[in-house]
């Protein structure tokens, strides 16, 4: 029996326009619904701004296109691109210590005259290519060495980061890594080592975080110590989501967020206009839709043919997952304030460009696969 | 280093990959399900809680302040209304130049330093977009003016509202009072929530009494406003409940005769209706208009006012306090005749002075060649001294003190205006109890002619006149004539309230008393005669003056050569028509000098206006 072979080595089950496109339809639709839910929760939260919902609009689409011109790059380009993406990163990220840009307090941004940009997002996607390009050539587990090199690849950028300081970003660049080397099967002994150095060095960690790091902290533990201060985020936003109930107020009659009660509420607080505007089910749907997307990745993962493509398309798959994650569990007040957007719906931002690139990513290695023998 | 060449187990390395992206997977449906529980217990089982905080975020509670009821005389003139009133007010939000802004507001309308102050202790303390009133009371040429250039001041704005009047200005300013703009040390006084939307209150006089009948009840909107608490709408109201209007037994024209008559002097009058206690003028000069206060008045003014040596805030009618003098002899004469001591035809010989049983003191007689042969009516009429030396001598001071207290000397006669003082009547354990001394029977002398320790306020003296002229009743003075809802044309009257009845030991010792008091106006050698001459009606009165000074032994008293503060007091109590009285007066003029020339067609004046006005 012999097997036909696609004129593209192709897997012939799939229909074509997802293959000549390097498209990957489930993603792509639920990236554009959550897109679109965005939207409407954004015109919402901006108090009916059209013009706010264009500019996110045309962000948007920067952001589609991007996506789609990363997806047409094979992953073996991708690995070739990985080292000088990396380092070209480390330099942008010195660039900013030294003669970075301040804005609000953080020096993150760097201005190349023709773009100006945070170069801590490069590092969102260069990190965990880089540490994957590292493992891919090793053999699985890692050993010890190339774990302390891992680390390291992982701790320099991410320590630069937190020193602009920009610790939500610091914290995602981390986990990101970290799902790499946790991929390529991190011993479970060296793990729990790892997390009590982790507890243990807490306190020294109190010791070196800024004070409104550690106001937040403060502020997580006990939001109603300051509510006028503070805690005022977290209450007004408990308060959102709170009265939203199950069905929610409606859109566009959510008091808290059109009465100017809920702070950032078209940026890191939007999760809470969607809730009190649309209840518990807006929420079920927003979060359907997320978890669609982190399982479709994860399905990608593992379809992957290679370690590195493996590696990367897990540990993006994850680093998503965290990022809505830890943005819902700081405004529902599980967790503390860490300045980080709802991924696809927070208003603003260039990370939304990253975010996509990385789904390009995700979506050139479902695509690219060869076609195996059976 | 060259790389160790490792060998790869692809299928194991997938499997492993996969394993741990499972893993992954689960660790994330986990966190995703303490999200979801998280979720479940915000929106469903403290759904409740927080759509309470919800709430109260959104609504407020916003005062609507009532209607200050309006007052009148008891024909209905109004005598404080509220008028609509427009102030110039500035919302700071909106003001990009503060300083500049006001310095051209400044060239078309004008900016008093307290303005300024006010405006600018308000500008701290208020949110930013709440407008605050620069200017009260612009006038209509202001307006006009501001209106003209209004383009050029965005956030500059005129609102209307309603601000308290006093049409009359200064007329009966002592028994009306005036409003005030609330301060923060009234604000601990008032209920608070009443006043939440109220920005002034009564601060005296009637206004001041009557501040919970006129002030009305709070009314309420709940609004729906921003973190930032601008208004959005409406969403509730409860109207609030205007003042009551209140109609003063003042007849505004008596007021006006009356005060007319004052011109030029200083002292008090009181008018009270004998039969029911209700006062008819209310009279303390000098006067001063109490427009001034409503909104503040000028520290200048102010201060003008205070400095002022006539004491124009000073009220005399409730809060001075002076010998009664020769106004108080009928009241004793008439003690004398119900105890007994003394009868109509008995009578003592008065040769200018008088002297106690072993004592060479001599206690002179006003007329120094004394009147002869002195009984009662003669007495009263002439004003004789001597004869009431003697009869006080012959009742002590326990007798007069008992009796005199019956006319409510002593006393605050309780009328609805705070502030009354009560006068002095002396008596041995007073005496005893603030000087530390015995009685002394010269005390008793002077005491029997309203000198001495002897004080009594205008509001006293007119009140124990008119209960000489009703047959002993003593009335309360009563200043309100009825209440009004705001929403009805029914009054409410109020009730006159007798406080005693004196007992009468037989009825032709009053009517004694009163034929004297009317000789003193219509008899020939009367020292108030002059009054009587041309009067349509018979008035029935007694002169005074009282001494301020204190004349030395054989001194004369001059009263070219002495300087005015020093001078007499003239005083004269009345009551008319002397066989149906309708009025009852007692007038005061501070050094005026003798009370028949001076204080008697004051009275006479008050007596006419009334009386020309009322039916027959």
């Amino acid at each position: 029996m012999s097997i036909a072979l696609t004129p593209h080595h192709e897997d012939a089950s799939r229909s074509g326009w997802q293959y000549r496109l390097h498209l990957d339809a489930p993603l792509l639709f639920s990236l554009i619904t959550v897109s679109a839910l965005g939207l409407i929760v954004l015109y919402s939260a901006g108090g009916g701004d059209l013009a706010l919902v264009e500019r996110q609009l045309v962000r948007l689409g920067i952001a589609f296109t991007g996506m789609l011109l990363v997806a047409q790059l094979s992953p073996g380009v991708l690995q070739r691109l990985t080292p000088w993406l990396f380092v070209l990163g480390v330099l942008f990220l010195l660039a900013v210590l030294i003669g970075g840009e301040i804005s609000g307090g953080a020096q993150r941004w760097l201005n190349l005259y023709f773009v100006r940009f945070q170069p801590s997002e490069i590092m969102k996607l260069a990190v965990p290519m880089m540490v994957a390009w590292y493992l891919a050539d090793t053999r699985l587990p890692p050993n010890r060495w190339q774990l302390l090199a891992s680390a390291t690849l992982i701790a320099v950028p991410m320590l630069m980061i937190a020193k602009q300081p920009d610790l939500g970003t610091a914290l995602l660049i981390a986990s990101s890594g970290f799902f790499v080397l946790f991929l390529a099967g991190l011993q479970w002994r060296l793990l729990a080592f790892f997390s009590v150095l982790l507890a243990a060095a807490a306190p020294l960690l109190w010791h070196f975080m800024h004070d409104y790091q550690r106001q937040r902290v403060i502020t997580f533990l006990s939001p109603e110590s300051d509510p006028l201060g503070s805690g005022y985020h977290i209450i007004q936003s408990k308060i959102a989501i709170g009265s939203g109930g199950l069905l929610g107020k409606g859109w566009m009659n959510g008091t808290q967020s059109q009465l100017n009660f809920l702070p950032e509420r078209s940026t890191d607080f939007i999760f809470a206009v969607l809730g009190e505007e649309f209840g518990f089910f807006g929420i079920l749907t927003l979060f359907a839709l997320y978890t669609t997307i982190v399982v479709r990745g994860i399905m990608i993962t593992i379809q992957a043919q290679d370690t590195y493509t493996r590696l990367l398309a897990g540990s993006l798959s994850m680093t998503f997952c965290v990022y809505f994650i830890v943005n819902t569990g700081m405004v529902t007040g599980l967790l503390p304030v860490v300045g980080l957007p709802l991924p696809m719906i927070s208003y603003g931002g260039t990370s939304i460009v990253t975010l996509m690139a990385g789904f390009g990513i995700l979506m050139s290695i479902q695509t690219h696969r060869k076609l195996l023998p059976a | 280093m060259p790389r160790q060449i490792t060998l790869k187990d692809h299928f194991f390395e997938s499997r492993l990959v996969m394993n741990r992206a499972i893993l992954l997977l689960v660790a994330g449906g986990i966190l995703l399900v303490v999200l979801l529980a998280r979720l479940l217990y915000l929106q469903v089982l403290a759904h409740e809680h927080f759509t309470t905080l919800s709430e109260d975020n959104r609504v407020k509670l916003q005062p609507i302040a009532p209607n200050r009821g309006l007052i009148y005389d008891r024909n209905g003139i109004l005598l404080a209304e509220n008028l609509p009133s427009y102030r110039l007010e500035i919302t700071p939000e909106q003001i990009d130049d503060m300083d500049a802004t006001l310095g051209a507001i400044e060239e078309i309308i004008e900016i008093r330093d307290i303005d300024r102050s006010r405006f600018e202790k308000l500008l701290k303390r208020k949110p930013r977009f709440e407008a605050i009133p620069l200017r009260f009371h612009l006038s209509d040429e202001e307006v006009a003016r501001f209106s003209v250039n209004r383009h050029r001041f965005p956030g500059v704005d005129i609102a209307a509202g309603l601000s308290r009047h006093y049409p009359l200005g200064s007329l009966a300013v002592h028994a009306l009072g005036y409003v005030g703009r609330i301060d923060e040390r009234a604000l601990q006084q008032l209920d608070s929530s009443n006043y939440r939307g109220t920005s002034h209150f009564g601060k005296i006089g009637i206004e001041k009494t009557y501040e919970s009948v006129l002030h009305g009840t709070v009314g309420l909107q709940h609004v729906e406003t921003t973190a930032q608490g601008r208004v959005i709408r409406v969403l509730s109201r409860t109207p609030p409940v205007s003042g009551r209007n209140l109609y003063l037994t003042i007849d505004s024209r008596v007021q006006a005769a009356a005060e007319e008559a004052f011109t030029g002097y200083t002292g008090s009058a009181i008018a009270i209706d004998p039969n029911n206690g209700d006062i008819l003028a209310f009279v303390s000069q000098p006067t001063y208009d109490p427009n001034a206060f409503v909104n503040g008045i000028e520290f200048g003014d102010y201060a003008a006012l205070r400095e002022n040596n006539k004491q124009p805030l000073f009220n005399r009618a409730l809060r001075g306090q002076y010998p009664p003098g020769s106004t108080i002899k009928p009241f004793v004469g008439l003690a004398g005749l119900e105890e007994g001591i003394t009868t109509r035809h008995s009578s003592t010989y008065c040769p200018g002075f008088y002297s106690l049983p072993g004592n060479t003191r001599k206690f002179r007689d006003w007329k120094r060649t004394g009147h002869g042969t002195v009984d009662l009516n003669k007495a009263i009429v002439q004003s004789c001294d001597v004869y009431f030396y003697d009869l006080a001598l012959s009742l002590g001071i326990d007798r007069i003190h008992d009796y005199l207290q019956n006319f409510g000397f002593g006393h605050a006669t309780g009328i609805d205006i705070q502030g009354e003082l009560s006068g002095l009547l002396p008596s041995r354990s007073w005496k005893r109890a603030r000087h530390d001394q015995s009685w002394f029977p010269g005390e008793t002398l002077i005491t029997g002619i309203g000198q001495g320790f002897f004080l009594v306020t205008p509001i006293q003296l007119a009140t124990a006149t008119a209960a000489l002229a009703n047959g002993g009743r003593l009335l309360q003075p009563n200043i309100i004539y009825a209440e009004q809802d705001a929403n009805s044309d029914d009054l409410l009257p109020h009730r006159p309230r007798i406080h005693d009845t004196i007992t009468i030991t037989e009825q032709q010792h009053w009517d004694a008393v009163i034929k004297s008091m009317t000789d003193v106006v219509h008899s020939a050698r009367g020292t108030a005669r002059r009054i009587g001459e041309d009067s349509p009606w018979t008035i029935a009165g007694k002169t005074g003056t009282a001494q301020v000074y204190g004349l030395k032994q054989e001194e004369k008293y001059d009263a070219e050569s002495i300087p005015e503060e020093l001078r007499d007091h003239a005083l004269f109590i009345a009551f008319a028509p002397a066989e149906a009285p309708k009025i009852a007066v007692a007038v005061i003029i501070e050094h005026g000098g003798g009370g028949g020339s001076v204080a008697a067609p004051v009275a006479r004046a008050i007596l006419d206006g009334y009386l020309q006005g009322s039916p027959q």
